[in-house]
């Protein structure tokens, strides 16, 4: 032990007959972006929960920063940043007060604490906001100060629980932004959501955890890896041939072909590349037209198929309110 | 919510200033337990600032509660609607300052159910600073409270024969019992589940607590079992205490007895409400 930002062994945790968290190991190397991916209900926020020294492991250990949640559990809060899931600041409060309020209790002097405080609003874009309570801020504002709310004492290690979950595409992406400046910045996050795409887009390694349980660890390469090759993905000019090309390129590949979303466009996972040529020419042989045709590395979207039989949630809803 | 105009109010997050922001974070020494309860104490304080309306109830409520009692059943009662009043008006001061102490309860489960405390418990900061500092403000609730109620006596014909010092002494002793009762109602806060139940659960207890007193009459009319229950409800005893002082008469037993239930109260609700604290899920 040592080397890790954060390390947890057999950790667990049960609510009454729901077992949350049910043995989680983790190893999460300082700096960087950690994602902690799994759908609703996961065990995602108790875990960051027990990280933060807010609950109490039933079994199992976990260290942050070195030290023991539980017996250093001062040591931890101290040098650690939490953006809950749900509200983290006071929203009946404007955002310069909360702040000041979180500098003040954090060891600021009035004067100083101030001075932060308009620093992080003006850094988070909410300078406008900053007389404002919080209950009149937009989605991604509020997820602003949540994380404003979490640098005021700058952390080495910060965690965000669904930090976008909820969010317009545009404050999405200014929440990301602030990931990537935080950790160029050199703190270390760690980051859970129920998007693939954001897993894949910012974290360094993923853990994949369902049912209170870690069932693939590795960066997003390596996830996706482990599925397989990778996929077929075709699209026919006419849609009332897709059952027909489903047939064909099964007969080739030897693996089911999945419809998409898509009413004209299907796709097949493949073990062995060299059949794709010949899957396209037995396609055209048989008179049914592609019109395109992509060959790529599975999605995360397919690992997470494949490791626990269901489809994560895929894309977020757009809500900014 | 409004989220469009606000939205558009708000400049894009610049890598620059992220990134001078996240540099120039000190890491000042931490505050003692005093200044962390005195900053939640403060932070209470916003939260009349913002929302006013709150202290309706605390005024309103005492208000008719006097108004209803002496013109009602004044007469009747004592034989004068002024003679009542001398007698009511400290009882009516017990009963609203111990309305308001649901108040805190009620606050505190609505933080945890929103998740605010989650960001205070992952503070190191002395852990029942947010306790004592949401206390330490409805401080200023009870203070505003007792401050309408007496004026409003003092404008129907109170005359309190103890004179200020009278008052304020037993303005004090009634600060010091709400503070210590609220940890009852932080405990509760942290068992039940909604701010709801919260106050349900609390007007249940409330009620019986402040009538079945002699805040409203004297108990020497009533059968004997129903004056053995009021002799042991400390609500009897604070309500003697907060009419002898304002009539000029220092009851030295009653006044230990209203101390001992204080002390009592934190002593048994305080590390309750501090073990349920700290283990919340
Ligand atoms: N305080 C609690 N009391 C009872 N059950 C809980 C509590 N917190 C979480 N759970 C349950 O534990 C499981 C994991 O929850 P959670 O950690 O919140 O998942 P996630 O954050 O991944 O959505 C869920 O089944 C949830 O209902
Ligand atoms: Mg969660």
């Amino acid at each position: 032990m040592g080397t890790f930002a954060i390390e947890t062994r057999g950790l667990k945790k049960s609510f009454g007959k729901t077992h949350a968290v049910a043995g989680v190991d983790l190893a999460v190397s300082a700096g960087g972006v950690y994602g902690v991916l799994g759908p609703n209900g996961a065990g995602k926020t108790t875990t960051i929960r027990m990280l933060a020294t807010l609950l109490h492991p039933d079994a199992g250990e976990a260290r942050v920063l070195g030290y023991d949640v539980v017996r250093d559990a001062q040591a931890v809060r101290s040098r650690v940043g939490l953006t809950g899931q749900f509200a983290s600041v006071d929203e009946d409060l404007t955002g310069v007060e909360n702040l000041l309020l979180l500098a003040r209790l954090l060891g600021y002097s009035r004067r100083r604490g101030r001075e932060r405080a308009t620093d992080l609003l003006d850094a988070f874009g909410l300078a406008e906001a900053a007389d404002r309570q919080v209950k009149k801020y937009s989605g991604g504002m509020r997820r602003r100060i949540d994380i404003a709310a979490s640098l005021v004492v700058t952390p080495e290690l910060i965690f965000l629980d669904e930090p976008t979950t909820g969010l317009d595409p545009r404050s999405r992406n200014q929440v990301w932004e602030i990931v990537r400046g935080m950790v160029a910045e050199g703190t270390t996050v760690l980051l859970t959501t129920q998007y693939l795409d954001e897993a894949d887009q910012l974290a360094d390694r993923i853990a994949v955890i369902d049912h209170g349980k870690v069932i693939a660890e590795g960066s997003s390469g390596e996830l996706k890896a482990s599925v397989g090759a990778g996929s077929l993905h075709v699209r026919l000019r006419a849609p009332e041939q897709r059952a027909e090309a489903e047939q064909v390129l099964a007969g080739v590949l030897e693996v089911r072909a999945e419809p998409s979303a898509d009413p004209a466009a299907l796709s097949a996972r493949i073990s062995d590349p060299e059949r794709v040529a010949r899957s396209l020419a037995e396609l055209s042989r048989d008179g049914i037209d592609v019109t395109e045709f992509a060959l790529g590395q599975p999605s995360l979207d397919e690992v997470f198929l494949t490791l626990t039989g269901h489809a994560a949630k895929e894309t977020p809803e757009e809500d900014a309110a | 919510m409004n989220a469009t105009s606000a939205e558009q109010a708000s400049a894009p997050v610049t890598e620059d200033a992220l990134r001078s922001v996240l540099l120039a974070g000190e890491r000042p020494s931490r505050p003692g337990p005093v200044l962390t309860s005195l900053t939640f104490g403060w932070r209470a304080l916003l939260k009349i600032k913002h929302l006013p309306e709150q202290l309706v109830d605390v005024t309103m409520f005492p208000i008719m509660f006097t108004l209803m009692f002496t013109y009602l059943f004044g007469g009747a009662l004592a034989g004068s609607t002024q003679e009542y009043l001398q007698f009511l008006l400290p009882g009516i001061l017990v009963q609203a300052n111990v309305m308001i102490t649901m108040n805190t309860g009620i606050t505190l489960n609505t933080d945890i159910e929103k998740g605010v405390f989650d960001r205070f418990r992952s503070l190191p900061v002395w852990r029942p600073s947010p306790l004592v500092g949401a206390l330490l403000g409805d401080l200023v609730r009870y203070s505003i409270g007792s401050a309408i109620v007496i004026s409003l006596g003092l404008v129907l014909g109170f005359r309190p024969e103890g004179g200020a010092v009278g008052v304020v002494l037993s303005v004090v002793l009634l600060l010091l019992f709400s503070f210590c009762l609220s940890w009852l109602w932080t405990m509760l806060s942290l068992i039940l589940r909604t701010p709801n139940s919260v106050a349900g659960v609390s007007m249940m207890v409330m009620f019986p607590l402040t009538f079945v007193s002699n805040i409203f009459v004297d108990p020497k009319t009533m059968p004997g079992w129903m004056q053995a229950v009021i002799e042991v409800n400390p609500i009897t005893h604070l309500a003697t205490v907060v009419r002898g002082l304002m009539h000029g008469s220092v009851p030295a037993g009653e006044i230990g007895w209203v101390l001992v239930s204080s002390v009592l109260l934190v002593a048994v609700f305080g590390p309750i409400t501090m073990i349920l604290y700290r283990n919340k899920k």
